[in-house]
């Protein structure tokens, strides 16, 4: 076939044309033909760019069917699923590898709204084999402009075969993977949830949502599960025994400061979990800030012991309440006299406190509760972090108050990693829910002599003073009570109590700080009606260090320290 | 059919003037068009609710007009074509115009005017007629000094243009600035102007992109077909491959019972997938028959007007396929526009067949003086 007809050799004249004169035809007939020539050459150049076009979309046409072996893939809502046993989403295991998180394979039941042939008829089908699914509601979705309905997600293997079996065309089987939490509620602060798109959306989850779904590696965590289940059980008991609102418990190595237990109370299943708004939902550990009362005391006591202001034999006169900047500063246990350091610990005094605090100045508590990690967020690998509450701008009365732990309001994990600093030498560390072989440097925070004394006199609490509920013969125990009113609209609250306990031991050796913190308990019977730290929280701690410390290999101490009787009356030393 | 070669009736004349193998390669795409809508609109028709052969009979009703239209529109003379070309670009920015009042509003767009029962979409019958005017002009203005013949046909392309952007309809536009473009080049635009204008091509393009946000959509898709709901496209290539060679055979394809515009925009996919890339590259190649060959004879052309005029509608008849193929095979983003003769669709096929029947007109041998007083 010949495409291209030989051209035709001249123009002819044109006759049609003979009004005009035969001069100005031959004249246009010159324009005529210049302007065919440029005409023709330029067709021929759209003739190849057609061509050319045509001839692409052949070879193209060639390339999809026959070469081309997998077309741009299934229109799937969803990629990247791993091949073979490969979950997407990497597991978290705690310190010792235990599963705390895991994903398993499903399939999700969708349907292409386009090939179905009876929506009616497909929704009956489908409700006859899952119960549970709404028949209207099911109709409504297939029935839909949308190209995809996701009509049940999660299926099991018999549920797929069952749907599988009723052959409905346009139903398709969608292979994913489902979070599972194997502890249920026992981690679900720390470890947090995903949502249904397997997206992390609190805790561990949502902070290490990119490395969880890039890295297949588990991601190891600081928890100890054993430890968690322990101060889980205990803090939970101290709510139910004192009809508490909510509970707080935190145990943390503190020469690496892990993090080996987090348990704030009321918790929530992560595999069913309650509306994003639920109180359950709130991590009071790490988001909740507090005012932490008489266990500031020990920041307290060891600023003034690091700046050299007061030393542990210095004494203090508590004989009456304070009166200061229009303020009247009370001690729950008065014993109205002068007391030493160590007493004022002992006795939980906030007049003494106060006068200590007084004596180094504003300026140097502040620097060394900076020091200590008590003015600012931490950074613990959760999304849900606190911000401390602190005086601005911070008056003489803010440094008689936060002496003994009121106008400073601090998240309990801040409480537990500034005591850990205290006790453990000195060294500041940022506290870690990672595992860690090799923790960073620490901050010096005081002096070893400083972390030394505050060893003695936490245990001296324990021996002597409101901590006794705490000892645990064989591990000495040393602590600091805290009973803290709940600030409420113009003042305190004498009925609402946080009441707190934090202990660290051995006290020869400090390794393993501890928290419990139970908020608004009632007084019982067995407490005698005191809703103290001492009486509240001191006991769960006690309960938790007595059954964590075999835990940890340690061996107990064969004698028990008993304090020297009046080792630190100042009435008898003088 | 036979006639003698001394046959001089309008009839026997035509015979043995006209290009019989391109007449011949238009039966045969109207043919494999009516072909391809029985076998894709019934699924479409009972998805919508209608009479499984709602469409196809409607198409079918078309084609003997269209026939006529097209054979009774290459009988005429270039100066009649001229006639019924500027007559009919009237008729159709009239149309066009009143598509904007009273037009009914379908998918976004405004495009289908109803007219005695009848629903017309004008901006199918602009495009040939502006084909011809326009050809008309630019070949007066090289011919006669003076006569503004570029001014008229840039005017007449400008109001066209922004009528059709009002309804608004993109892809019409893109043809519509095709045709004046070439038919411009053709008529001897100087080189530093045909730069120029491929500048202002690829700025309207953007300039579109801007504009129109289904035209965002429409190219975020295609450079991320993962990202967006590149539904169609996906659908279409996998039908191509799902047919392979020889295609599952006709009624065994499913990418009908899926996509919206199977009888329309991506019908080469129910082609591909049930009789086969064979029956698609048969296709192209009519297609490309039909526009190549159609140059060539112009080429041989002597009349200026002819030239410009049957490269017009050739372009505007191979660009609309070369849209339609590429976008259903992802060479280009996702542009609706129909298939010439082988898409559903009344108002396009009388449309193109009086384009094709003009093509045919214009493409007719002549012999000395005859009919050439353009």
């Amino acid at each position: 076939m010949t495409l291209f007809l030989s051209r035709r050799s001249a123009p002819e004249f044109h006759p049609s044309e003979d009004f005009q004169t035969s001069q100005a035809a031959v004249k246009l007939d010159g324009v005529k033909s210049r302007a065919l020539e440029t005409g023709r050459g330029r067709l021929l150049v759209a003739a190849l760019v057609f061509m050319a076009a045509y001839g692409g979309i052949a070879l193209r046409m060639l390339d999809v069917s026959v070469i081309e072996h997998s077309p741009d893939a299934k229109p799937a809502p969803q990629a990247s699923i791993p091949a073979g046993d490969e979950m997407a989403r990497a597991d978290i295991i705690d310190r010792n590898g235990v599963v705390l998180a895991t994903s398993l394979p499903t399939v999700s039941l969708y349907a292409r709204t386009s090939e179905l042939l009876d929506t009616q008829d497909a929704a009956e089908k489908l409700a006859s084999v899952l119960p549970d699914l709404d028949v209207d509601e099911t109709q409504a979705k297939l029935s839909s402009a949308k190209a995809f309905a996701y009509l049940r997600r999660n299926l099991t293997p018999r549920q797929e075969y069952d749907v599988n079996a009723l052959g409905i065309p346009g139903l398709y089987f969608e292979k994913g993977e489902r979070r599972v939490y194997p502890h249920g509620s026992l981690s679900a602060h720390v470890v947090g949830m995903t949502d249904i798109d397997n997206k992390g959306v609190s805790g561990i989850e949502k902070k290490f949502d990119p490395r969880l779904t890039t890295d297949h590696q588990p991601l190891r965590l600081s928890l100890d599960i054993r430890m968690q289940t322990i101060v889980r059980n205990e803090v939970a008991r101290a709510m139910s025994d004192f009809n508490a609102l909510g509970g707080v418990g935190l145990i943390m190595d503190v020469k690496t400061a892990e993090v080996l237990s987090m348990v704030s109370l009321p918790d929530f299943d992560p595999n069913d979990p309650p509306p994003a708004t639920d109180n359950s939902m709130f991590n009071r550990a790490a988001k909740g800030v507090y005012e932490m009362g008489s266990t500031f005391k020990l920041f307290n006591t060891a600023a003034a012991l690091d700046y050299g202001t007061a030393t542990p034999t210095s004494s203090y006169d508590a004989t009456q309440p304070l009166h200061i900047y229009g303020a009247v500063i009370h001690d729950d246990h008065p014993e109205k006299r002068w007391l030493s350091v160590a007493e004022i610990l002992i006795h939980s005094s906030n007049i003494g406190a106060a006068r200590m605090a007084m004596e180094m100045g504003g300026a140097n508590q502040r620097a060394f509760l900076n020091k200590v990690g008590l003015l600012s967020p931490l950074s613990i690998e959760l999304p849900e972090v606190g911000a401390p509450q602190v005086p601005n701008p911070w008056r003489e009365i803010s440094t008689v108050t936060v002496a003994f732990g009121h106008g400073l309001s601090v998240t309990p994990l801040h409480l537990i990693t500034g005591v850990s600093a205290l006790v453990n030498g000195g060294d500041y560390h940022q506290p870690t829910l990672m595992a860690t072989d090799q923790p960073p440097p620490g901050d010096r925070i005081e002096k070893t002599k400083t972390s030394q004394a505050m060893r003695d006199l936490m245990r001296d609490v324990v021996l002597s003073g409101t901590g006794k509920n705490a000892d645990v013969p064989g591990y000495d125990v040393g602590g600091k009570t805290g009973t803290a009113e709940k600030a409420v609209k113009g003042g305190y609250a004498r009925k609402s109590v946080l009441a707190s306990f934090i202990a660290d031991f051995p006290t020869s050796d400090p390794r393993y700080c501890v928290l419990v913190m139970i908020d608004e308990p009632q007084g019982t019977t067995e407490s005698h009606g005191f809703i103290t730290g001492g009486w509240v929280a001191a006991p769960a701690v006690k309960r938790i260090i007595a059954a964590i410390a075999p835990l940890t290999g340690m061996e107990p101490t064969l004698q028990s320290q008993q304090a020297p009787p009046g080792r630190h009356n100042v009435a008898q030393a003088q | 059919m036979t006639f003698g070669r001394t046959d001089t009736s309008i009839l026997g004349r035509w015979w043995w003037t006209v290009d019989r193998i391109t007449l011949a390669a238009l039966l045969l795409l109207i043919g494999i068009g009516m072909l391809l809508t029985m076998a894709a609109s019934p699924a479409v028709a009972e998805r919508i609710g209608a009479d499984s052969y709602h469409f196809v009979r409607r198409q079918f009703i078309f084609l003997p007009p269209s026939v006529m239209i097209m054979i009774g529109t290459s009988l005429l003379s270039p100066r009649h074509i001229r006639r019924l070309a500027t007559i009919g670009m009237l008729g159709a920015l009239v149309m066009l115009t009143g598509v904007l009042f009273l037009g009914a509003e379908v998918k976004g767009a405004t495009r289908w005017l109803s007219l005695a029962g009848l629903t017309v979409q004008p901006s199918e019958f602009v495009k040939p007629a502006f084909a011809v005017v326009a050809a008309w002009m630019f070949s007066s203005a090289r011919l006669e000094p003076g006569f503004p013949g570029r001014a008229i046909a840039s005017g007449l392309y400008v109001v066209t243009a922004l009528l059709l952007l009002a309804e608004p309809d993109v892809g019409q536009t893109l043809i519509i600035s095709a045709i004046w473009g070439v038919e411009f080049f053709l008529a001897g635009l100087p080189m530093i102007l045909v730069i120029g204008m491929m500048f202002m091509g690829v700025l309207g393009g953007v300039a579109a992109y801007a504009i129109f946000p289904h035209v965002q959509a429409r190219v975020a898709r295609f450079l991320d077909p993962q990202g967006g709901d590149a539904f169609q496209v996906s659908t279409a290539l996998n039908a191509f491959h799902h047919g392979g060679i020889f295609g599952t055979g006709p009624g065994e394809g499913h990418v009908k019972l899926i996509l919206p515009d199977a009888h329309t925009d991506f019908i080469m996919a129910v082609a591909a997938e049930e009789f086969g890339v064979l029956l698609c590259l048969g296709v192209v190649f009519l297609f490309a028959l039909i526009v190549v060959r159609g140059m060539a004879r112009l080429m041989s052309e002597d009349n200026l007007f002819v030239v410009l005029a049957g490269s017009g509608l050739l372009v505007q008849f191979g660009l609309q396929s070369i849209i339609n193929m590429a976008t259903t095979l992802r060479l280009m983003p996702a542009k609706g526009m129909t298939l010439p003769f082988i898409s559903y669709g009344g108002s396009s096929m009388l449309a193109l067949a009086l384009g094709m029947g003009m093509m045919l007109a214009l493409t007719r041998k002549r012999y000395g003086t005859e009919e050439l007083e353009a």
